[in-house]
């Protein structure tokens, strides 16, 4: 099927490099994001995928030795998410992330999603109350959890912690979700649970995700890009990449021709 | 195609095992055609029958091919150019299976004429050489499939309305004995649906080639300018 509109841009990497110390990691990255649509990353483990994806919200700053060099530009406003003058505090409240395995806070549910907002300073109940509530709903777990929301978040099945993960980091109205490997430590009725929450989640929000199950990115994003060695080797729809992709690199790699 | 091996060498014994037998149920439909031809040329009858089994054949492996594509698809949710193979067997077996149902229908047309005891000999010529050609046209397109041929599926494609275009002059000219003799209408209208069933073994051809076309470019291009050449 094709895709007709043609997409805003949510943001786009241009000439992006990256360095753990002396190691260069990602090697000349342009590529975007487009708005309000899912970008699956895919490619073989060491790639440069989860460190492409993690640029995004500046996770690498926790960490001394790694460098970027060129720009990510984040839309509507043109910010180079990469430059010093952006504090990645800020950065975050923008671009949500859910990680490989469910990460709640060793609190109740309600604070977990709270969390968040408190730290953006919200304090009146009411309007927190109504935050969670829509929250926990966007993250397709409202109905499981209205009746305990006090109980603590580490009691929940995997699936639903990770949707509470989900929840949480759409407290903050985040316009790009990132997803790193979000349902590879999940079972596939809690795999399906998070795939038809990402196809609601598109709706409003721009998401990129990167999984090593080549099926569920051919299964719930629009956009596709195959990663080699920290290069972005080909990008494009998903149906063209699935179908006909023009790589030979990224035909042996979606065919299983190569590991 | 794409010749770097699998990570997993089943798979490829399984794609190997699927493009054999398309090759397989290929050359038992060539062989029924063929046949089919020289029993109308020569009215030796006597293979008729086994043309008619052979569609049996053919039939089954229809079912064993469409078979283990659907296994194929669900075992190993095949992708890009593997896909494109797996569904392109899945439609050019039924292709081949028409085909091999059309030289069937050439078959009992035959026998039926020569039975009756009525084939004016000069209705022969302009038959065969049809037949030979649409023959021909399995043959490349089979070829074709093999290679993954994109040149040669498109001769295939281009000589197909080259078969139609003699197929019509072979009514016209059955038409024309017709209005002149009358007595031949039985035996002309017999002719008329054989010179029918070769002229749709050409498009089956032509089909073919088309998948041929998908598999290796990822372009559908039926029902498009380039198939109409």
């Amino acid at each position: 099927m094709q895709i007709h509109d043609t997409p805003q841009l949510k943001a786009e990497a241009r000439n992006l490099n990256f360095y753990y110390g002396e190691a260069k990691a990602l090697k000349n990255i342009n590529m975007p994001i487009y708005d309000k649509k899912v970008t699956a990353l895919i490619g073989p483990s060491g790639c440069g995928k989860s460190t492409y994806l993690r640029s995004f919200n500046r996770m690498h700053d926790l960490y001394p030795g790694n460098r970027y060099e060129g720009e990510i530009r984040f839309f509507p406003d043109n910010t180079n998410l990469l430059s010093p003058d952006v504090d990645p505090i800020e950065v975050r409240m923008r671009i949500g992330m859910v990680f490989q395995k469910p990460n709640p806070f060793p609190k109740t549910i309600y604070e977990n999603v709270a969390y968040g907002l408190r730290v953006r300073g919200e304090t009146n109940k009411r309007a927190l109350d109504d935050k969670v509530e829509q929250a926990l709903r966007g993250g397709a777990i409202w109905d499981e959890v209205k009746d305990r929301l006090h109980e603590l978040a580490t009691n929940l099945s995997g699936g639903q912690q990770q949707r509470l993960c989900i929840a949480r980091a759409l407290a903050t109205d985040p316009e790009l979700l990132l997803f790193d490997e979000p349902t590879s430590a999940l079972d596939p009725i809690a795999t399906g649970a998070i795939e038809e929450l990402v196809h609601e989640l598109k709706k409003r929000v721009t998401i990129l995700i990167v999984t090593h199950n080549m099926q569920q990115a051919a299964r719930v994003s629009d956009y596709t890009a195959y990663m080699y060695l920290g290069e972005m080797i080909e990008f494009g729809k998903t149906d063209q990449i699935f179908i006909k992709p023009s790589d030979k690199r990224t035909e042996d790699y979606i065919t299983g021709r190569m590991g | 195609m794409n010749e770097t091996q699998h990570l997993s060498s089943q798979f490829d014994e399984e794609l190997n095992r699927l493009r054999t037998h398309v090759l397989q149920m290929g050359g038992l439909v060539e062989t029924q055609i063929s046949l089919a031809i020289e029993a109308y040329s020569t009215a030796e009858i006597s293979s008729i029958k086994s043309i008619i089994d052979a569609d049996r054949k053919v039939n089954d492996l229809e079912k064993a091919i469409d078979d283990d594509c659907a296994h194929i698809i669900a075992k190993r949710q095949p992708t890009a150019s593997d896909l494109r193979l797996v569904l392109g067997i899945s439609k050019i077996v039924t292709d081949l299976e028409r085909a091999g149902d059309e030289a069937k229908k050439i078959a009992k047309g035959v026998r039926r004429i020569y039975e009756s005891g009525q084939m004016p000999m000069q209705y022969g010529v302009g038959v065969r050489h049809l037949a030979e050609a649409a023959l021909a046209l399995i043959r490349q397109s089979l070829d074709a499939f093999v290679r993954l041929d994109v040149e040669l599926a498109r001769n295939v494609i281009q000589a197909d309305s080259e078969v139609d275009t003699e197929f019509k002059s072979i009514i016209r000219q059955l038409i024309t004995h017709m209005m002149e003799d009358p007595r031949t209408i039985t035996t002309s209208i017999e002719i008329i649906s054989i010179a029918r069933a070769i002229e749709r073994i050409g498009d089956h051809a032509k089909n073919l080639s088309e998948q041929v076309v998908f598999v290796a470019e990822g372009r559908d291009i039926r029902h498009s300018k380039e198939s109409a050449a």
